[in-house]
């Protein structure tokens, strides 16, 4: 008897569990998904939450998408893909999430553009950097807003095909965003410059640089010039036992995303000078619509937006002109509105997605280190297009797998 | 020649930043056997007290020793605090469940870290007076390296006058070899502990302190320095501090000519060099036999059979889980499936742990294997997803037949290491191998079939292999050939003695325990539709075995409650903020509440009831 009252109550409270997932109502705010490593990757995905927090609060302000909020419901992937992947099928099956965005770290990246191809979902891969994310693993679902490794190393290979440089080392942390953005810069410069030589490489585990051995290593293959991808931790110890060793004297040196505020900014008054950099140079850009944004995140903040409030805000925004296009919260209407996409003002000025292969144009700030009143930040910089670094739409098609 | 000299002295320079690290979780090791994760944390947190120190007072050069000195020490009193308030109160607790508590603190200090000094990674200022490069040869060297490569000898020869010639330090050694001994002469142990405690993670505070002028402090450190001490430990020796000097000058020095021609080989090469050295010498390079065992503690119960009441109870549990996706939303199913995966890889290590008595450090090498065998199979091979879930179980089993074979010659804590090991050195490959693996990236598209796509039916299906995995397993335990496992477990010699070929029976209890493992990571690549290395990382192998020891070692259902409440739990505190805090904090109360694992706080609690409810039935 008493066992049987257990059982019953038990399905009582399970019809009650399942009775709180109400369907989603008409006047009900939009809802989308957001994912992200704030716990394992806070320096840099802490002012991205921030950037998109801003961009929310302003669209709303101004009357949502056709009169409905937009409602963001934002988790901690635990930096752990399969985390990830659960956490996105909570979004989708029980938030009911018209659509995802964020992510950090490349195979997290993967790992949910891959679900939202499962799952028929639009997903908006806000950070990673992974070629494979657009190209080799593409798939009809998955868009990304940031300038991948392969533009970004274009741009830097550019550059330095203006230099006299001959012979190269490289320095990359040892997995796939390294070998990604080693790849594509040997390449794009051997393209421009034939004669270039590559000597020496290192390939030091990612955040556990031994980098007094690598820094010997490579001033051992005596190189013209340095192309350096590593990054935070890594390369604080790089700059520091290079500079001790005087590896960093009369060599130009190439590196890639250094000069974004995130990387460039802990290294202080020890900041390398002269480094050609992919970054962002933060109140320099004067563009009325990048002071707006600078301002009111100064504002709402305290602090200075850096690299990925950028890639927040933008994020944002981009989500919020894709549900206009749309004009509906079906997955087919989202991608038709995404692809081709145009964004017509943003603190970057004008980006879009292009069609054939869902990469944005969004473009990166090319410069030198050097310091303006004592913080180390970008000098001499341009605005790269992104359009500008990105193969053709037909030859990106071909990068991608066959549907 | 010069050039190389000079490449010696960097890797001396590393050497002695591992060895101040190393030496402190040895000597910790050496007397409570505590297997201490927060051991990183400690460094960590060294790290970044003498950051805040040497940036107001540290300018001097008396000001800058003053501040990393400082610092240590107060990390020696946060090591002593932790002592005594939490680790006191769990020494008699089963073989290595103090770990579980030191995985609460790890989570617990990485909040606190990011709480009080912010996300991003701080570079504190060269060491006055030392903050040039000198030429040796011609070849310019760090002042600082000089200064850390004559730290080294100086904190070993320290230590060694502190254990050979104070009187504190020969009872700490006598502790080491026979606590009991110890204990029965009169000796306190409780303040012998925490004397070598608050040592410890002085040392690991100070190994922290001097890394201010080579690198910045970032919230990485811990994690990124703890597996590598132990690694020097164990090669080393457990408890041997000079043994673990020479195992931070091999691994350093190696690794500084390693990178020289072969700049990938960083990856895995203290995971090689440790292999070797246990295969070679099975107590590393110094340690003695038996070190590696801590007194015997009481006997293990024998298991026993399930009454027909408890049966009952089983059996109505199953059929609630399986009447659940009919109720709850799909989410839930979902969910479960998660909770069912991680319940068998929970068992099956609990069945090599508990039933076999190899604790195992890397047994997500064998549910990586399962689910990148299940992945290659579907998408390179073409093999539909039924096969792949019956042959993966044969890939991971074959995999644990290798290094079952190298792993079942160790004992203890040597074993233990082994399995890290061989689970690393699978990573490093599975990480490097892009063509198969597909490297960091992965393999993606690893969906279940046509049929089984649906939540649901995927929920029955995994429901089906989980079920039959873990009922398998029990029925292994309490056949003869659990038997034989348990007797190995409980007195080798005893169990050779009546013909058991002890060596060949745990081999083969390695090999099934990794075959269901196995079958866990295959159900997992389906559920989650891709795999990374990430499967077959250290941090997998730590969650399962927090789940096998908080759940309980002693019973049967100790994994299952173990493996539901972690993830459970886990995924509903990641919502929170400073969740690491919170999740950390609740470990911790667990393991204060019920040091015998949850299964073994549920026996005491029943068996309280029943003598209440006796006694009031008597009066």
């Amino acid at each position: 008897m008493f066992k049987r009252v257990r059982i019953i109550s038990a399905f009582a409270t399970l019809l009650w569990l399942s009775g709180a997932v109400s369907s989603a109502k008409a006047d009900e705010p939009i809802i989308v998904g957001e994912i992200n490593s704030y716990t394992r990757m806070p320096a840099f995905t802490v002012p991205y939450k921030k950037g998109w927090e801003l961009a929310l609060e302003e669209i709303n302000a101004a009357g949502g998408i056709n009169g409905s909020e937009i409602k963001v419901i934002s988790r901690d992937d635990t930096g752990d893909p399969a985390t990830a992947v659960r956490i996105a099928q909570e979004l989708v099956n029980k938030d009911k999430a018209t659509m995802i965005f964020g992510t950090f770290l490349s195979n997290i990246g993967l790992a949910v553009a891959d679900f939202a191809k499962q799952k028929e979902i639009v997903f908006l891969a806000s950070e990673p950097l992974s070629d494979a994310i657009v190209w080799s693993k593409g798939n009809d679902y998955t868009f990304r807003l940031r300038p991948s490794t392969h533009m970004q190393a274009a741009m830097l290979a550019e550059q330095a095909a203006k230099l006299d440089a001959k012979t190269w080392a490289t320095i990359a942390p040892n997995y796939a965003y390294g070998k990604d953005a080693v790849n594509a810069f040997k390449s794009e410069l051997k393209r421009l410059r034939p004669d270039v030589e590559f000597v020496e490489e290192q390939w030091p585990p990612l955040f556990k640089i031994d980098a007094g051995s690598s820094v010997r290593a490579v001033e051992a293959a005596k190189p013209d010039a340095i192309y350096n991808v590593t990054f935070g931790g890594d390369l604080a110890k790089l700059v520091r036992e290079g500079s001790l060793r005087a590896l960093f004297e009369d060599r130009d040196v190439v590196s890639l995303l250094t000069g974004e505020p995130e990387y460039l900014q802990p290294l202080g008054g020890e900041a390398p000078q002269g480094w050609i950099v992919t970054g962002y140079p933060g109140g320099a850009v004067e563009t009325p619509e990048h002071k707006a944004f600078f301002d009111a995140y100064l504002e709402k903040f305290g602090e200075e937006p850096k690299t990925g409030s950028l890639v927040g805000y933008n994020s944002m925004i981009a989500i919020a002109a894709a549900l206009k296009s749309a004009g509906s919260l079906e997955t087919d209407a989202l991608i038709k509105a995404f692809k081709g996409l145009d964004v017509p003002s943003s603190p970057t000025g004008p980006f879009s997605f292009r069609a054939a292969d869902h990469q944005s144009t969004m473009g990166a700030y090319v410069g030198k280190t050097g310091f303006v009143e004592e913080v180390p930040t970008i000098v001499d910089w341009v605005y790269a297009d992104g359009a500008d670094y990105l193969p053709s739409e037909e030859e990106a098609a071909k990068l991608r797998p066959a549907e | 020649m010069s050039f190389y000299f000079a490449q010696l002295l960097t890797g001396l320079a590393n050497a002695s930043s591992l060895f101040l690290i190393a030496s402190g979780l040895s000597i910790i090791f050496g007397v409570t056997r505590i297997v201490n994760f927060a051991h990183g944390s400690f460094y960590m947190i060294g790290a970044y007290l003498s950051f805040t120190l040497v940036t107001k007072i540290g300018s001097s050069v008396p000001g800058f020793w003053l501040s990393v000195v400082l610092a240590a020490a107060l990390v020696g009193v946060i090591g002593l605090l932790i002592e005594i308030t939490v680790l006191r109160r769990i020494y008699r607790s089963p073989e290595l469940f103090q770990l579980v508590a030191t995985f609460g603190l790890v989570l617990i200090f990485q909040d606190i870290t990011l709480a009080v000094w912010g996300a991003e990674d701080l570079l504190g200022p060269r060491a006055p007076g030392l903050d040039r490069a000198v030429r040796i040869f011609g070849q310019p060297i760090p002042e600082y390296d000089l200064a850390l490569i004559a730290i080294g000898p100086i904190v070993l020869a320290v230590i060694w006058f502190l254990f050979h010639r104070t009187r504190w330090g020969v009872l700490v050694r006598a502790a080491t070899q026979d606590r009991e001994m110890v204990g029965a002469l009169g000796v306190n142990q409780t303040w012998l502990f925490s004397g070598t405690f608050l040592l410890g993670s002085f040392l690991a505070g100070l190994g922290g302190a001097l890394q201010i002028p080579r690198e910045a402090v970032s919230l990485q450190m811990d994690m990124s320095i703890i597996v590598e001490a132990f690694v020097v430990v164990v090669i080393g020796g457990m408890g041997s501090v000079g043994g673990a000097f020479v195992a931070a000058i091999l691994i350093s020095v190696l690794n500084a000519f390693a990178v020289l021609t072969f700049p990938q080989i960083s990856l895995v090469l203290p995971f090689l060099v440790m292999a070797i050295v246990l295969i070679v010498r099975p107590y590393g390079l110094f340690g003695k036999a038996g070190s590696e065992h801590r007194p015997d503690e009481e006997p293990q119960r024998p298991l026993r059979t399930l009454t027909a009441s408890e049966n009952q109870f089983v059996l109505g549990g199953l059929l609630l889980l399986l009447a659940l996706p009919f109720f709850a939303d799909s989410f839930t199913s979902i969910l479960l499936i998660d909770v069912m995966i991680a319940t068998l890889f929970a068992v099956s290590l609990h069945f090599l742990m508990g039933t076999g008595g190899m604790v195992s450090f890397g047994h997500a090498a064998y549910f990586g294997a399962g689910a990148y065998a299940a992945a290659v199979m579907v998408k390179a091979l073409g093999i539909g997803m039924l096969p792949a879930l019956l042959l993966a179980p044969v890939a991971a089993g074959l995999t644990g037949l290798v290094f079952g074979w190298f792993c079942v010659r160790l004992s203890g804590v040597y074993l233990t290491m082994l399995t890290l090991a061989a689970a690393q050195i699978l990573w490093s490959v599975t990480f490097q191998w892009q063509d198969v693996t597909g490297g960091d990236d992965g393999i993606l598209g690893v969906w279940p079939s046509k049929w089984a796509s649906d939540d649901t039916v995927y929920f029955y299906l995994a429901f089906v292999f989980c079920v039959g995995g873990i009922w398998f397993l029990q029925r292994v335990t309490h056949a003869p050939f659990g038997y034989a496992l348990r007797g190995i477990r409980d007195s080798r010699i005893r169990a050779e003695s009546i013909g058991i070929n002890s060596r060949f029976s745990q081999w083969m209890g390695f090999a099934l325990a990794g075959s269901l493992a196995g079958l866990a990571g295959a159900l997992f690549a389906f559920a989650k539709g891709s795999v990374f290395p990430d499967s077959l990382g250290v941090a997998n192998s730590v969650d399962g075995l927090v789940m096998v020891l908080i759940g309980g070692i002693h019973a049967l259902f100790g994994p299952i409650l173990g493996a539901s409440i972690f993830v459970l739990i886990e995924n509903w505190v990641t919502r929170l903020e400073f969740w690491r805090f919170i999740f950390g904090a609740i470990i911790l109360l667990v393991v204060l509440v019920a040091p015998d694992g949850i299964a073994g706080g549920l026996i005491r609690l029943r068996n309280a009831l029943i003598a209440l409810l006796r006694k009031e039935a008597r009066t």
